[in-house]
């Protein structure tokens, strides 16, 4: 029965159907109704709040749209007219441990420490690092070396702690602990996570590069 | 012969009399069996309960009796710790209490501080906090109406959105060096200038997201799939809503015009030209149409902030408040002493106490601070908008039957770092 009627009900309603179908948008005409300009009305309560006029009853869609919509199924084939069209796009995945995401010079990822030129390690000792961190997770010890300098004889840091706030690389005066762009250190333990001094110079020694032009990148914002 | 609901009148023994043909004595052993209501553990291992929500829904059948929402599977003692951490260092805890919008909770934490010390922050951080407060709201909204629509069962739409969230995050990115816990609004402005370039890019995103928002509204909107599991689902009244301090698009979506960046606009709201959209049903459908207009309101703003984003200092330039440059600490003895002091003890408020509370993208997110005139908030309460709508979880489902309990998780947009705490 429904066959039959549908062929009928395209010749006659032929022009409004189309149009309904292909134009409808009722997207808009919900934000027209229902977006209340709300500039002037600072109450609680829906003042100047528009509510659309009831349809009168020759408005609107007519019986025999509605009923072409229900049974043609146009708003579930125009969804999937859209996924469809997603086919012929250029994906928007990338293969990752071959491929990888831009990153800025800002990035965050795992600590360092690094040394001067010379090969002389940065860090004094100040331990304002030690102080800002809000998790806790650096330990410095200090002593005083053999040729009189102040250095540290403990930095750990405990990675599983570690919030990266970048707290640590905004405090240290002399640039000695930063966050490098690397973010591919996971581990099988735990225990490999509380990094310490030795673990975190090799680092700087690994990242310097990156770690050099992430900060001359970064220097006229700092 | 029968409907769902006479059934529910009839006692249990009727039911089973009128199906099988039973001899005497099995009506007699029927009429000594009671039928209580049936009880489901939904969570905290559900995939549709958004994290760690438990709720112990009783059930007659299919219906939901009663609901009881069990919270505290995430709680962290956030408002503790705070206590025991000067500004600064407490600001990185407000990245994790909604974890889908930032750099919101950020903002009221910094707003609220900035009350107590008394100060205005540069205007360029002002337009920098309100772009990408809007951005997180884009954010926000991306994560909660695409996987609402993924528990109903849309899953498509979602990896849309996700693909949108990638591009944002990488926004988050460039300017704070986080992706997702950004630590880049802070009490005084923000910490660093925005990259040369990101404008533009922000800018070229911002002209294709509405055909991405009308790509969603195509598969949504008008799919009758879709209006069956979300229309007349969930409807709070103005007053229920109310009752209830509902805020955000909850609230919105009973009718009910309120948002504060219109009724007590905070940093440069007042200069931006948007629209608050409102519901008129409060059902599921309506907060999800409100949403896709939020959508559409923040690119406004965002396009606006673009436009007229000002130069200048992006932090107030007293040194005893924001850390000073790192080339003048590097130089001048003051402001080396003032960075040290800044990273050790900290800056100490003057006290008082203040409610702040600010339009985040679940509701009215605000902050209670109270200061003793020491370097550490005496106390520090936060008002999740999430908590309020959760609680009323049983008011909203009560009669509801229990897919449409995942409807209304995903239209209340529950996010439970900011529930839990």
């Amino acid at each position: 029965m429904v066959l039959s009627t549908v062929p009928l009900l395209l010749r006659s309603t032929r022009t409004p159907l189309l149009r309904t179908a292909f134009s409808r948008a009722t997207v808009r005409a919900f934000s027209a109704s229902v977006v209340a300009a709300a500039e002037s009305a600072p109450g609680a309560y829906p003042k100047g709040f528009r509510l659309p006029r009831p349809e009168a009853w020759d408005e609107g869609d007519s019986a025999l749209d509605r009923a072409g919509r229900l049974y043609l199924m146009t708003e579930l084939f125009r969804g999937m007219y859209v996924v469809l069209e997603q086919y012929f796009r250029a994906p928007f995945t990338i293969y990752y441990p071959f491929e990888k995401g831009p990153i800025s010079p800002r990035f965050r990822g795992e600590h360092a420490l690094r040394r001067y030129p010379s090969g002389e390690e940065r860090c004094i000792a100040c331990k304002l690092c030690e102080a800002i961190c809000p998790a806790l997770a650096i330990t410095i010890d200090a002593e005083e070396r053999i040729d009189g300098s102040r250095r540290t004889t403990k930095y750990d840091i405990d990675m599983t702690k570690c919030i990266y706030c970048g707290l640590c690389q905004e405090s240290c005066p002399v640039d000695a602990i930063v966050e490098t762009p690397n973010v591919e250190y996971s581990t099988e333990t735990r225990e490999e996570l509380l990094y310490n001094k030795e673990k975190l110079l090799a680092n700087g020694d690994k990242w310097e590069q990156e770690i050099q032009f992430g900060l001359d990148a970064d220097s006229q914002y700092r | 012969m029968y409907t769902p609901t006479s059934l529910h009148e009839l006692p249990p023994e009727d039911i089973t009399n009128s199906f099988n043909q039973q001899t005497g004595k099995d009506i007699i052993a029927n009429q000594n069996k009671k039928v209580r209501a049936f009880t489901v553990n939904f969570g905290p291992q559900h995939p549709a309960a958004h994290g760690v929500l438990r709720l112990i829904l009783e059930l007659h059948g299919e219906e939901i009796l009663r609901c009881d929402p069990h919270v505290g599977l995430l709680h962290r003692g956030t408002e503790k710790l705070i206590e025991y951490k000067t500004y600064l260092q407490a600001l990185p805890y407000f990245d994790r209490l909604d974890y889908v919008s930032m750099m919101s909770n950020e903002q009221v934490f910094a707003l609220a501080v900035e009350k107590l010390l008394n100060i205005d922050i540069p205007i360029r951080a002002k337009y920098i906090r309100v772009l990408f407060a809007e951005i997180s709201r884009v954010l926000n909204h991306l994560m909660s109406v695409l996987s609402h629509a993924m528990d109903v069962g849309a899953l498509t739409p979602f990896l849309w959105g996700m693909e949108e969230r990638e591009k944002l995050m990488e926004f988050y990115e460039r300017v704070s060096g986080a992706r997702l816990h950004a630590a880049y609004v802070r009490p005084g402005g923000v910490s660093q200038d925005i990259p040369a370039g990101l404008l533009d890019d922000i800018y070229m995103w911002a002209t294709q997201f509405g055909d991405r928002i009308d790509e969603v509204e195509e598969l949504l909107t008008d799919n009758r799939i879709w209006k069956l599991r979300t229309v007349g689902v969930g409807v709070m009244t103005a007053e229920e809503a109310l009752n209830h301090s509902f805020s955000g698009v909850m609230l919105r979506g009973s009718g009910v015009l309120y948002d504060l960046r219109k009724n007590q606009p905070y940093e440069v709201y007042d200069k931006m030209d948007f629209d608050i959209p409102v519901g008129t049903n409060g059902d599921c459908y309506d907060r999800y149409l409100i949403r896709m207009a939020e959508f559409r309101q923040s690119l406004r703003i965002i396009f606006q902030c673009l436009n007229d984003m000002p130069a200048g200092p992006v932090k107030v330039e007293d040194y005893k408040i924001s850390p000073p440059p790192r080339a003048l600490m590097k130089e001048d003895m003051e402001s080396l002493i003032h960075h040290f002091l800044l990273f050790t003890k900290g800056y100490s408020v003057p006290p008082g106490e203040t409610y702040t509370a600010i339009e985040a993208p679940k509701g009215e997110m605000g902050v209670y601070v109270v200061s003793d005139g020491s370097e550490r908030p005496y106390r520090c309460k936060i008002r999740a908008p999430g908590f309020a709508h959760l609680a009323a979880f049983d008011a909203i489902s009560r009669g509801h039957f229990l897919p449409d309990a995942v409807a209304i998780i995903g239209t209340m947009d529950l996010v439970f770092g900011e529930v839990d705490r």
